[in-house]
């Protein structure tokens, strides 16, 4: 198919049918299927699924269809029919043989399906359960002896399959295929005896592996951590959004008795579809993890921390911050209306512009990136569907934002979409999107980006938040944008931070993308908070924050969800001079030394919004009511109101209607200043990148999801490899002045003076033990 | 002997026939010289004013096949040779291919040019190892004397040929399951369309066809369409082989024109075992529903087997006399469909798994009448709700047995077991009754 072929703006041709004697008119290619569904005529089905292609196997669909006159001898499957002008369609509701064969094929289904509902993970909220009740026969015919298997065998780690329930509709090996590109599950044998398998070779490490479990339309597939665990008619729903990355994934989070069971992939077409990635679906246990903190904390003068009452600590975390020059570092997991909180904490409480919510490695570039040619403006996923040429720089979507990935490799398959990648070599996310990767040397990027030709208007340049770490980069990005038209968007990797740069948690910012240098800017917010003055100076940034707290020109410190290790191996140092109120969910390097601790909520236990990547709002509601434990933004205003410099916003509610209130700034933006960077030299430059799966605390407490993280190794060249005398699988010892870390070596297409190692996996954390991200020399040895 | 009509099988008994020596004595390889100095176009139309259908089960009219290919695509074509034979019964194409494979790879160079693939495949079935070293010899030499390879006889055509062998799935003689069988996934039918003249090998237009079919096209070429066309009747025209099988005294292949009838082959056969006679027999192979000696002078050809309710299928007649117990060579067949059957869809896979069950209790005299009409009601919900025709298959004997020997089955229930002597309808058989002696 060509790219033409699917551009958006070719009017749809119609088609009008009739079903069931009704008239229905829906675009040309639409399965009668669907055509039915529009009239709110239900088929029974089970291996269709919208976003699979048709493959007609279960026969549940069947109907009678008739074209001008012209009846099919049989009836058809309506799952794998398009629509034609002129056709008649009779379903089980008119038509005696469509619902002869319904219940036929339903009665076959049961031949070799166990009555296991009473114990059955999908009882309750089963398509054959629901569809045997509504399309079947009441007694099934059958006396004879079913086929049985072992049970259960292991998918995954994560997943496992009950082999005698599956009705082999191969909606899991399509989704594996055709979704994520991992056709690491396949049928095998045949006759009644075929069965999904996997081969041992090739293990089911995919990061979708989840959907599988959600599209199974019976109970065959089975997540470890939830197998057994509740029936869904015990479990209330709530409604999410994801907080583990920036690709903004509609979730659904089952509750029962105040305990978090499950979460699902919500249906948004607009973003995930139908679809979330493993660290979404099982990485929820952090909530109640035992380092949790509940009470609030204040450290004595024996230099102990002491549980205290809430009006002590707030007393007391204000008081702190009152007499002192403080400054607000905000981790990129806050809700937009936590990080507004903090936004108008920093300004109206603390009277500074010192806030930044960049708790990772951060540069001014990105920084002006961020104020001029970010904020307020919106790219969305559909921009991906549309686009002629896809660009990634310094973003890995497989790992850093999958539902990303899971697009982009939809519109390669589909219609060959093109992707070129500027990466350190060809990765497994890569080749699945067929990408031409153009190889650099991170800290290198700059450079390449300038030699990239041939985008138009319709393309799409994708750049990761770790793009900054290559100095130049994001500006030469930005200039391809400019003289290209293409399309530009950031992609953070946290789900908060393009939340906090719109609620202005950085220091060029005031909210709703108001530079802060633009006095009507300030205005605007002055008028809108109350206040007399809004402070004009550009505020610091993190490391700006971290060199004032070293020197003193700072001394007291307000820290949201901060892990120091994120942003230098030596964060720690300066904070520990300072007066440090913590709002922290759990026990960490901060909270040691922190001053004052403030329990905070976790995101299934508060309401709040993020925005992902494109901009967009994903709003969720609290699935676990604890009380005392509060959304930020709560808590941060009753430290203003100690402080006797109210923000008054009691609640989220009431933060979300006030910066929604606010408008966007629709005047000028801050105009940016290219940053040119020069070429990095030396023979061993590290590159790096968080995996989808790794370290990282939100996922503690997941067994079975950390076993299918894939192998952390350190990626080495042929030619390396050769001088080295290593051959894939050896040792080899990565290291610098700091520190070093020794990982298995692979042998890729990396260029010979790079070597790859993951950001933070259990046995490779670079910044905590070399003290670097990227692009820095370090040495590669045989271990 | 008058009623044969040997064209394919002619020189089956020359001691030679299968080396190129002994084809090219013959007057093979002539048809291809004259093809390729025809137009393409004028190939197929030739093939389609000769009325050759397709010997491979449906009689799809081969010429009209040959015509689907889209041409100036600018994409690779691919001819497909299906030597899966695998149904029930069906013995034609491997015997073909042994004694005659060279007038194959002859049709293969023909229909190839007509199509324009320079790529063909021969997908043979894996279990008949002499007949699979045969051809590949035959490749061999057909390569060495300028019939394959590049230019092929100075006319600026190429064609490879490639053998591929099966691993032994009936389902990959189905055409779809057999691409995906070459293309080296597990054999499975696809979903059509897109039809494998528009997407069929790699998702290339591509024409696949059934041994017998393609063997026909070089007498087609040489002796011109009209030659053919005087053959058979008016529908189905041309000659074919017919395979007989079982309580038969002489079996084998007997090429004869379509129509002849069972009456006159049986003729040519020596007739039903001494001492014996027809209880029931399969038009077309095991998939095709049973005829009785009513049917002894039905035309065997697409619209006469139609006609009288079964289907020419193969050609495959599978002949069993009075000693035969019809529950039992029904069971066994279907036990061949169960062990067959994809699993890709429901009614199938579930389907045999079933009907397996109950027509085995049935042979034993277990069950009711109600299980007749179960049996019944069981494939009215198989046949024509399948993903592939293999289920219709399954399904056709069973309902044409009960139609003809509904008391038969009953007489098992009445008595509780057989009534018939296993042995006696065995080829081995000693007893009066079996009587061959
Ligand atoms: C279950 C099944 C098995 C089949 N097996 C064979 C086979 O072994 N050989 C064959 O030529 N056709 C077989 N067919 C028919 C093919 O699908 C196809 O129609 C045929 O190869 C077309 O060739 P023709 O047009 O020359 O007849 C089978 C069909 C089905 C449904
Ligand atoms: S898959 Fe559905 S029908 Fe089958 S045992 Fe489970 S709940 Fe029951
Ligand atoms: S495991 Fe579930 S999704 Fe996969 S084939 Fe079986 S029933 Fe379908
Ligand atoms: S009828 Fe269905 S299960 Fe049987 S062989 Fe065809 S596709 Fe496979
Ligand atoms: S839903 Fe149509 S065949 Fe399965």
């Amino acid at each position: 198919m060509s790219t033409q072929e699917v551009s958006a703006d070719v009017t749809l041709e119609l088609i009008t049918l009739t079903i069931d004697g009704f008239e229905v008119t829906v675009p040309k290619g639409t399965l009668v299927i669907r055509a039915a569904e529009k009239l709110g005529i239900q088929i029974p089905r089970f291996c269709d699924h919208p976003l699979l292609d048709p493959v007609g196997a279960c026969r549940q669909c069947l109907v009678d269809i008739e074209i001008n006159g012209r009846k099919f001898p049989k009836p058809q499957a309506s799952c794998t029919i398009p629509v034609e002008t002129g056709m008649v369609v009779n379903t089980q509701l008119t038509s005696n043989v469509a619902e002869k064969a319904q219940k036929g094929i339903m009665e076959f289904l049961l031949v070799n399906h166990p009555l296991d509902c009473p114990v059955c993970d999908k009882g309750g909220e089963c398509p054959l359960q629901n569809q045997a009740m509504s399309n079947g026969n009441g007694e099934s015919r059958f006396d004879g002896y079913k086929r049985t298997f072992e049970k259960p065998i292991k998918i995954s780690a994560q997943v496992l399959l009950d082999r005698e329930r599956c009705i082999l509709c191969a909606r899991c090996t399509r989704f594996s295929e055709e979704i994520a590109g991992d056709p690491f599950i396949t049928l095998n044998d045949r006759g009644a005896l075929q069965q999904v398998g996997i081969y041992e070779e090739k293990p089911f490490d995919s990061y979708f592996s989840g959907n599988t479990i959600q599209i199974c339309p019976v109970g065959a597939l089975t997540g470890a951590s939830y197998r057994f665990r509740a029936r869904p008619f015990d479990l209330v729903s709530t409604p999410s959004a994801c907080e583990h990355c920036a690709s903004g994934c509609d979730m659904r989070t089952d509750v029962r008795r105040g305990k978090t069971l499950r979460r699902l992939a919500g249906d948004d077409s607009q973003v995930n579809e139908e679809w979330n990635c493993d660290k979404g679906r099982w990485a929820f246990k952090y909530a109640t993890a035992n380092n949790r903190i509940k009470t609030p904390m204040i450290r004595g003068a024996d230099g102990e921390l002491h549980e205290a009452s809430w009006p002590e600590a707030l007393a007391t975390a204000a008081a702190g911050l009152s007499v002192n020059r403080a400054a607000v570092l905000v981790g990129g997991r806050a809700t937009v209306e936590d990080a507004y909180g903090y936004s108008k904490f920093a300004r109206v409480a603390l009277n500074t512009n010192d806030i930044d919510f960049r708790s990772r490695v951060h540069t001014d570039e990105e920084r002006d990136f961020l104020t001029s040619a970010i904020v307020g403006v919106q790219v969305n996923y559909s921009a991906i569907d549309r686009a002629d040429h896809l660009v990634l720089i310094g973003f890995e979507p497989e790992d850093e934002s999958p539902i990303v990935f899971l697009r982009a490799y939809k519109q390669v398959r589909k219609r060959g979409l093109k992707v070129t990648t500027i990466a350190p070599f060809t990765t497994r996310g890569s080749k699945k999107l067929n990408a031409q990767v153009i190889k650099s040397a991170a800290g290198n990027e700059s450079q390449l980006i300038s030699k990239i030709s041939g985008l138009t208007s319709k393309s799409v340049i994708l750049v990761g938040e770790r793009l900054c770490e290559s100095y130049g980069a994001l500006s030469a990005a930005l200039k391809l944008a400019q003289t290209s038209g293409a399309k530009l968007a950031w992609i953070p990797r946290r789900a908060g931070e393009r939340g906090a740069i719109e609620a202005g948690a950085i220091g060029t910012l005031l909210p709703g993308g108001r530079p802060v240098s633009d006095v009507a800017a300030r205005v605007d917010i002055q008028s809108a908070w109350g206040v007399k003055s809004i402070p004009e100076n550009i505020g610091r940034t993190t490391s700006e924050i971290l060199v004032g707290l070293q020197s003193g020109d700072i001394d007291s410190l307000l820290v949201g969800g901060v892990d120091p290790l994120d942003i230098s191996a030596d964060a720690l140092v300066g904070l520990e001079k300072a007066f440090v109120v913590s709002l922290e969910m759990r026990h960490s390097s901060i909270t040691e030394i922190a001053n004052v601790i403030l329990p905070i909520a976790a995101v299934v236990e508060k309401s709040g919004s993020f925005l992902d990547w494109e901009g967009r709002a994903r709003a969720f509601e609290t699935a676990v009511d604890v009380p005392d434990l509060r959304s930020d933004v709560r808590i941060l205003s009753m430290i203003a109101e100690k402080m006797g410099k109210p923000i008054n916003l009691p609640t989220v509610a009431a933060a979300a209607n006030e910066f929604a209130s606010l408008g966007n700034w629709d005047g000028a933006r801050a105009p940016f200043i290219a940053a040119s960077g020069t070429a990095i030299s030396g023979d061993t430059i590290l590159a790096s990148w968080r995996l989808l799966l790794d370290a990282g605390s939100l996922q503690d407490g997941e067994v079975n999801l950390a076993n299918t993280a894939h192998p952390s190794v350190a990626v080495i060249s042929t030619d390396r490899a050769e001088k080295l005398g290593v051959k894939s699988g050896d040792p080899v010892r990565v290291s610098n002045s700091r520190g070093e870390i020794t990982l298995p070596c692979e042998i890729k297409d990396i260029e010979s003076n790079s070597v790859w190692v993951p950001r933070n996996s259990h046995t490779s954390k670079t910044i905590a033990t070399l003290g670097i991200a990227s692009g820095a020399s370090v040495s590669v040895v045989k271990a | 002997m008058s009623k044969l009509t040997p064209v394919l099988s002619a020189n089956w008994d020359e001691k030679d026939s299968f080396t190129i020596a002994g084809y090219k004595r013959n007057g093979g390889y002539k048809a291809v010289e004259k093809a390729l100095a025809m137009e393409p176009d004028a190939v197929i139309q030739s093939v389609k004013d000769s009325g050759l259908r397709g010997r491979g089960g449906a009689g799809f009219p081969t010429g009209m096949k040959w015509g689907f290919i889209p041409q100036g695509d600018n994409k690779e074509h691919y001819f497909v040779v299906n030597a899966d034979e695998s149904e029930p019964g069906t013995c034609k194409d491997t015997p073909l291919m042994m004694a005659n494979p060279h007038v194959l790879i002859e049709g293969i160079i023909i229909g190839s040019y007509a199509i324009r693939a320079n790529h063909a495949f021969i997908y043979i079935r894996g279990e008949v190892a002499h007949v699979i070293r045969r051809v590949q010899q035959a490749i061999e030499d057909a390569y060495k004397a300028g019939y394959l390879g590049k230019n092929i006889l100075g006319k600026g055509f190429d064609l490879e040929l490639i053998l591929h062998v099966g691993a032994g799935a009936y389902i990959c003689g189905e055409e779809t399951a057999l691409l995906d069988s070459l293309e080296g996934f597990r054999g499975q039918p696809r979903l059509r369309p897109p039809f494998p003249a528009i997407a069929g090998l790699y998702a290339r237009p591509t024409i696949v066809n059934n041994v017998e079919t393609v063997a026909s096209v070089p007498s087609i070429i040489a002796n011109g369409p009209e030659w053919f066309a005087a053959i058979g009747t008016e529908k189905s025209k041309g000659y074919t082989l017919y395979s007989l099988s079982g309580h038969v005294n002489n079996p084998g292949q007997f090429e004869a024109p379509l129509g002849i009838t069972l009456r006159e082959l049986l003729e040519l056969a020596g007739g039903i075992r001494n001492g014996h006679k027809l209880k029931f027999w399969t038009p077309g192979g095991s998939s095709t529903p049973l005829f009785t000696d009513a049917h002894l002078d039905t035309p065997l050809d697409y619209e006469g087997v139609s006609a009288a309710g079964s289907m020419l299928g193969t050609k495959a007649l599978q002949i069993f006399d009075e000693t035969t117990c019809i529950v039992r060579a029904v069971l066994r067949w279907t036990e061949f469909y169960k062990h067959e059957s994809c699993g890709k869809c429901t009614p199938c896979r579930e389907g045999t798994w079933w009907l397996v069950q109950i027509l085995k209790d049935l042979e034993h005299g277990k069950g009711t009448a109600e299980d007749l009409d179960k049996l019944l009601d069981l494939c009215d919900n198989i046949m024509g709700r399948s993903f592939c025709a293999l289920a219709d298959g399954a399904a056709s004997p069973i309902i044409s047995s009960i139609r003809y020997f509904k008391d038969e089955y009953l007489q098992h229930l009445a008595i509780g077991g057989c009534p018939f002597d296993s042995v006696a309808s065995t080829i081995f058989a000693t007893s009066p009754a079996g009587g061959a002696k």
